[in-house]
């Protein structure tokens, strides 16, 4: 990528006279990237993609009776008209005999673990990939990059009658590990692959340079690879981290019956339910989308170089 | 409190429970006499994570098996894969499919480039990016809500309430629950409620789509370009001739990441679709409403053979190309 802030060659282009029409390259240069139409279609879409959820915050900030008689454009001929009611009548609602907070602690516990599993799997088994010496160590890294061509749908029913089989019974996996499970082994060929991509581009003069100290492979991976690794891992961190909170087809899966469910599942309960109850689903809907939104703003830049990275999968 | 703290406390556990059974191993084999000290370390590294991508290559191999078995699990044969590709219900399915990975990705695709091009440079570019970005960091189900919210049919209806401003009587219209577009009905036609849900997609796709071109316009070297135009180039043909190719390779890896999204679309089905109702299903939502609320594995197993036959090539095709990027330059 090129620095933005660097200057355009105008100098350099302006001079010719060359250019078959009369207008100077100069002012062709900023027509094209400041002064042309193309700007007001940038911002056209732009306040286009951002009415519809300005629309779902307005409206979990007005009284359920204007919700429901009034659309949100009206709030701005009344804008004093604001309350958190919502907010504290969604907390406490139920779903499938569980109020909704119960239901937000059920993300938090399942996409905490689900992103930290798979990461943490997948830098031990990258740096074996990398640095450690086994036979059939390159045929293993290719089948693994070869696994991201299946889709978990392929997984769902096999996996989840066998962790409800009898030899899964006696193990304490129900409900949430069970889905920090599932989305561990969804997780793992994309996240060994990346994984494996940055600590195989380590220098390897460092790493032998270790060896012939005599330091033993966890006081390298410790020590050396993982304080190294820590862009890549923040980023992978962050795309999983995101993937597994807005996640619905795993937890729907695996988790069982409401009580281990997370928002997601408790909302599209609410859209078939109680589908008119905008007072609820608007701030039900930006409970779940408030955590991934400071994520995003807070960290946009990880945020990118995961979502470019991650592009790869199948 | 009591959630914030017990949620805590299992995070932590789980995690701790997994250093220290690994962290035991690890100091078990280096116990070990050579040469067994170094392979059984080498075990302890890589072992988890073989486990888990066993639990991904067994069950993806069943499923296959899975797959020729009826709703009793007993022999069915290709019957599931007879009845996917002849009943009326799973044909429509089949093309709805077709139609997301076609419409959704191209105008994606094309609202990505335009974006990307038109903001490059342009005063306010990385608010401008953000906010169209902003989509692609929440979950799809809270985007079907808030277009839900658009899309109603009461007074409140963002859509609704814009058409009663045409001139003319407006019947109020139930647009997700309107299985005809421009008056067709048709197994190979999407409805107007596929459209008005893709539609969303499109509202998150566009997003990654921007990100990903700008910064690849942002390495096409500026001398290329000015040389273009000193030829004669007007900037749109500067745009489409040198640009464009210069960064096809971006755009296959684009395209190709929106294709494979698309074509496992569930959560905005359920969200917007009501489970795939009034003609809205597709092949992951139909997979998933098969196997599970139906109870038929056969039939849902088939669906998830056909997603990985659909999925696998664009993977081939990304992989190639991405490689193909990594060379080039």
């Amino acid at each position: 990528m090129t620095d933005i802030s660097a200057p355009l060659p105008h100098a350099v282009a302006g001079a010719t006279d060359k250019v078959k029409d009369e207008t100077p390259l100069m002012t062709k240069v900023a027509k094209a990237t400041g002064g042309g139409p193309g700007k007001y279609i940038v911002w056209l879409i732009a306040a286009l993609w951002t009415v519809p959820t300005m629309g779902l915050l307005i409206s979990s900030f007005r009284p359920e009776d204007d919700i429901k008689t009034s659309g949100w454009w009206t709030w701005f001929g009344e804008p004093a008209n604001v309350t958190l009611d919502n907010y504290s009548s969604v907390l406490s609602d139920k779903v499938g005999g569980q109020p909704f907070s119960s239901f937000f602690w059920n993300t938090v516990r399942i996409a905490v673990p689900g992103a930290i599993i798979p990461i943490a799997v997948a830098s031990f088994a990258a740096y074996a990939l990398s640095w450690m010496h086994f036979k059939g160590r390159d045929a293993l890294s290719v089948f693994i990059v070869a696994l991201m061509v299946v889709p978990l749908q392929m997984c769902l029913i096999p996996l989840l009658r066998l962790f409800s089989s009898d030899a899964f019974e006696k193990l304490p996996l129900e409900g949430i590990p069970s889905i920090w499970l599932a989305h561990a082994i969804f997780g793992m060929p994309i996240a060994i692959f990346l994984l494996k991509n940055f600590i195989g581009s380590l220098p390897s003069e460092v790493i032998e340079a270790a060896r012939v100290d005599g330091a033993s492979h966890m006081t390298i991976f410790l020590k050396i690879v993982m304080p190294l690794s820590v862009p890549a891992i923040a980023s992978l961190a962050i795309f999983q981290f995101l993937w597994v909170w807005n996640d619905l087809l795993v937890a729907k899966v695996f988790g069982g019956g409401a009580r281990n469910q997370p928002m997601t599942y408790a909302l599209v309960d609410m859209v078939g339910n109680k589908g008119n109850e905008w007072q609820l689903l608007t701030a039900g809907a930006f409970i779940t989308m408030i955590v991934p939104l400071i994520v995003f703003l807070s960290l946009q830049r990880f945020f990118v170089r995961g979502l470019l990275a991650g592009s790869v999968k199948g | 409190m009591g959630d914030i703290f017990s949620s805590l406390a299992l995070v932590v556990v789980g995690i701790a429970i997994f250093v220290a059974v690994l962290g035991a191993l690890y100091w078990l084999a280096s116990q070990l006499p050579e040469p067994w000290r170094e392979r059984a370390r080498t075990a302890v590294f890589i072992g988890p994570g073989i486990i888990l991508l066993l639990g991904l290559v067994i069950p993806a191999l069943l499923n296959f098996r899975f797959s020729f078995l009826d709703r009793d699990e007993e022999w069915y044969g290709f019957g599931n894969y007879r009845d996917i590709f002849t009943n009326d219900n799973n044909i429509k399915v089949l093309a709805n499919t077709l139609w997301w990975g076609i419409l959704v990705t191209g105008v994606s695709t094309v609202i990505g480039i335009t974006i990307a091009r038109f903001a490059d440079r342009m005063r306010g570019e990385p608010f401008a990016k953000a906010l169209i970005f902003l989509p692609t960091a929440i979950s799809m189900v809270g985007a079907g809500i808030i277009w839900n919210f658009v899309y109603s049919p009461k007074e409140y209806g963002l859509l609704n309430s814009m058409l009663r401003l045409l001139p003319g009587e407006q019947e109020t219209k139930f647009f997700l629950q309107d299985p005809k577009l421009f008056g067709i009905q048709s197994n190979y036609v999407p409805g107007l409620n596929t459209i008005l849900i893709m539609v969303v997609i499109i509202w998150i796709q566009a997003g990654f789509a921007t990100v990903v071109i700008s910064a690849a316009l942002k390495g096409v070297p500026d001398d290329l370009v000015e040389a273009a135009k000193i030829d004669g180039a007007t900037d749109r043909q500067a745009f489409y001739k040198v640009v464009l190719p210069y960064i096809k390779g971006t755009i296959i890896t684009v395209a190709t990441t929106v294709v494979i999204a698309v074509l496992k679309i569930f959560d905005i089905i359920q969200t917007m679709g009501k489970g795939g109702s009034f003609g809205t299903s597709t092949m992951a939502n139909e997979m998933y409403e098969q196997a599970f609320p139906q109870d038929n594995e056969g039939l849902g197993a088939a669906w998830a053979v056909l997603l990985f036959v659909a999925v696998a090539p664009i993977v081939f095709v990304n992989a190639r190309n991405q490689r193909a990027m990594r060379e080039g330059r």
